[in-house]
């Protein structure tokens, strides 16, 4: 085996570019592995763990890419990158759009389409906030989708925008549904009148199919960003979009998604709720129903619960029979995991839950918490939970994959299913391992074949584990991805599906609560 | 254009950065233009003084 590598010295790609390339170059000929990154520090470690760190790289700078590839002999590897530099050219040349003329600046871009509205930034982080002022300054509303934008770049953007009336979503905003079009990681869901601001980009995926899987549907989904609703930031972004649902004819009901906000950015909230007579669910996870209730909204357990209590009201069934539903549902759960429960060693014992959708790790924590108590992460509810190593479980554990550690220079994990695939496969050899819990989150902007990359994964697993994975997919039937197909596919390699984290989670917890964990 | 005003109009977007949300809005007829970002030459510290150095400015 032979590991090669070049550096490309100042060369640009965007990180799902440098991904395709690769997966195509683990296609050649004699190629085992292949990678092309930017030379982060987090990067250079996760080229160490998969044997791919020459000498060379690392002095590596950030602003250079790094091209290895392990292939079965020195000429082979040697071959390989040769490809892989063509590949390149190739994607740089944008090779999809060859025939449509791209400007090289937003200014250029507004010749050509003068009444544009939105624009969308996804640079890496220390340059969105510039694209994203540029925008403003013309007058338009911006996604910022870039996560690790300058926390002081992000204030003045976000300022800007609530001083101007302009929608500012962002940074690190994966996730708007506007006009019915998925701008980011979005799902294709039904239009209706339930509009929704959320400061939790898988937040709102799930929320949004929730609705729309239940016969809801949506008129806009607002993205914020998490830390718009932090102290810092005073709901800048949030308070703006809702001010723009309370005055949207279209919306009948608004949904709120968050962490718990700021006691002071709750309180700004509540000024702004007393404006409108539209009922107001808020999904703002783990805080006390009790605050919630007093700024006039009505508040939800989780983004399930938050999802249903708003179509119900959409579609004015009572409280009561609503409620009836919940708990029978949960009865349900409790059968489901009593039964599940048998199938355990007394060996195993703890949970590892590997996620893609920050939302969700968040979630489900909340909801652990309470059936099993302290869950340790690398994106902890409580710092003393945090995970010394981010690639080290450690008893009940929750990863979230789109944490910085793992996305810098590279691709989101609702694109790039590498990094998690690796991980569960780990966990899967590990005996205490009880429950191997997976989110998949579909829709436009993730990756577009999951079925085909996760479920040889989850077969393997099965093969070397008795632990029992549980998968909760975001999605509607119509996603771009086949949803039924990725259902039915984890099932039939051994996993118990769901399509709303908060039930799975759920199970998961009266599973491990079964069997005294 | 104030938000409320935007759910009002025709969605029309720029892009600036990953390609798959342009084509996201392509498959659901939203005119989209995609802007050809590259990273801006001063910002990177090698550049910047390599250039100083050849417009002597030291």
């Amino acid at each position: 085996m032979a590991v090669k590598g070049i550096i490309k010295k100042g060369e640009y790609y965007d990180s799902v570019t440098l991904m395709l390339v690769a997966r195509e170059a683990t296609k050649l000929d004699g190629v085992e592995d292949a990678a092309l990154m930017i030379g982060t520090k987090e990067n250079k470690s996760i080229l160490e763990s998969s044997g791919l760190l020459i000498e060379e790289f690392k002095g590596a700078s950030e602003s250079d890419l790094l091209i290895a590839v392990k292939a079965k002999d020195e000429l082979l590897a040697g071959t390989a990158i040769k490809k892989v530099e063509e590949l390149l050219k190739t994607k740089n040349l944008g090779s999809q759009e060859s025939e449509e003329y791209m400007p090289k600046s937003l200014e250029g871009a507004l010749e050509v389409l003068p009444d544009a509205n939105m624009v969308i930034v996804s640079v890496a982080g220390k340059y969105a906030a510039r694209e994203a002022m540029k925008a403003l300054e013309h007058g338009l509303h911006v996604m910022i989708f870039s996560d690790n934008v300058p926390k002081d770049k992000a204030f003045e953007v976000k300022k800007y925008g609530r001083e101007h009336g302009l929608l500012v979503m962002g940074p690190d905003c994966g996730t708007a549904l506007i006009n019915g079009a998925p701008l980011g990681f979005a799902n294709v869901v039904n239009r209706g009148d339930i509009g929704i601001v959320s400061a939790a980009g898988t937040g709102l995926q799930e929320v949004s199919c929730i609705i729309s899987n239940a016969g809801g549907g949506i008129s806009q989904g607002i993205g914020t960003g998490g830390i718009d609703v932090k102290k810092d930031f005073q709901g800048m972004s949030f308070l703006t979009g809702l001010e723009a649902l309370i005055d949207d004819s279209e919306t009948k009901v608004i949904t709120l998604v968050s962490k718990p906000p700021y006691p002071e950015v709750l309180e700004k909230i509540g000024e702004v709720l007393k404006k409108t007579d539209k009922p107001v669910v808020a999904a703002f996870l783990g805080a006390d129903p009790e605050l919630v209730k007093r700024i006039g909204a009505i508040p939800a357990k989780d983004l399930e619960h938050a999802s249903l209590l708003a179509v119900s009201i959409s579609k004015g069934i009572s409280m009561k029979d609503f409620e009836k539903e919940i708990v029978r549902k949960d009865d349900e759960l409790k059968e489901l995991a009593s039964q599940l429960a048998r199938k355990l060693t007394g060996e195993q014992k703890y949970f590892r839950g590997l996620f893609q959708g920050g939302t969700l790790a968040y979630e489900t924590q909340v909801l652990l918490k309470d059936i099993l108590g302290d869950i340790n992460s690398n994106a902890p509810l409580d710092p003393s939970l945090k995970l010394e190593d981010s690639w080290k479980s450690v008893g009940h554990t929750v990863v979230d994959l789109g944490e910085d550690e793992f996305t810098v220079g590279r691709p989101h994990p609702q694109i790039d299913f590498e990094l998690r695939n690796k991980r569960i496969l780990t966990e899967a050899k590990d005996p205490t391992v009880a429950i191997i819990y997976l989110d998949v989150v579909i829709g436009f902007g993730t990756n577009p074949t999951p079925a085909e990359e996760l479920v040889p994964v989850v077969q393997k697993a099965r093969e070397t584990s008795n632990a029992i994975i549980i998968a909760t997919v975001t999605g509607t039937d119509k996603d771009p991805q086949d949803k039924a197909k990725l259902i039915s596919m984890l099932k039939a390699a051994g996993a118990v599906v769901f399509e709303r984290n908060a039930s799975a989670t759920r199970l998961a917890g009266y599973i491990l609560k079964n069997i005294g964990g | 254009m104030l938000a409320n005003d935007l759910f009002k109009k025709e969605l029309k977007v720029v892009n600036v950065g990953l390609l798959s949300f342009k084509e996201s809005l392509d498959k659901v007829g939203v005119k989209t233009i995609q802007v050809d970002w590259k990273p801006p030459a001063t910002e990177d510290a090698e550049t910047l003084e390599a250039l100083k150095k050849l417009l002597g400015n030291k």
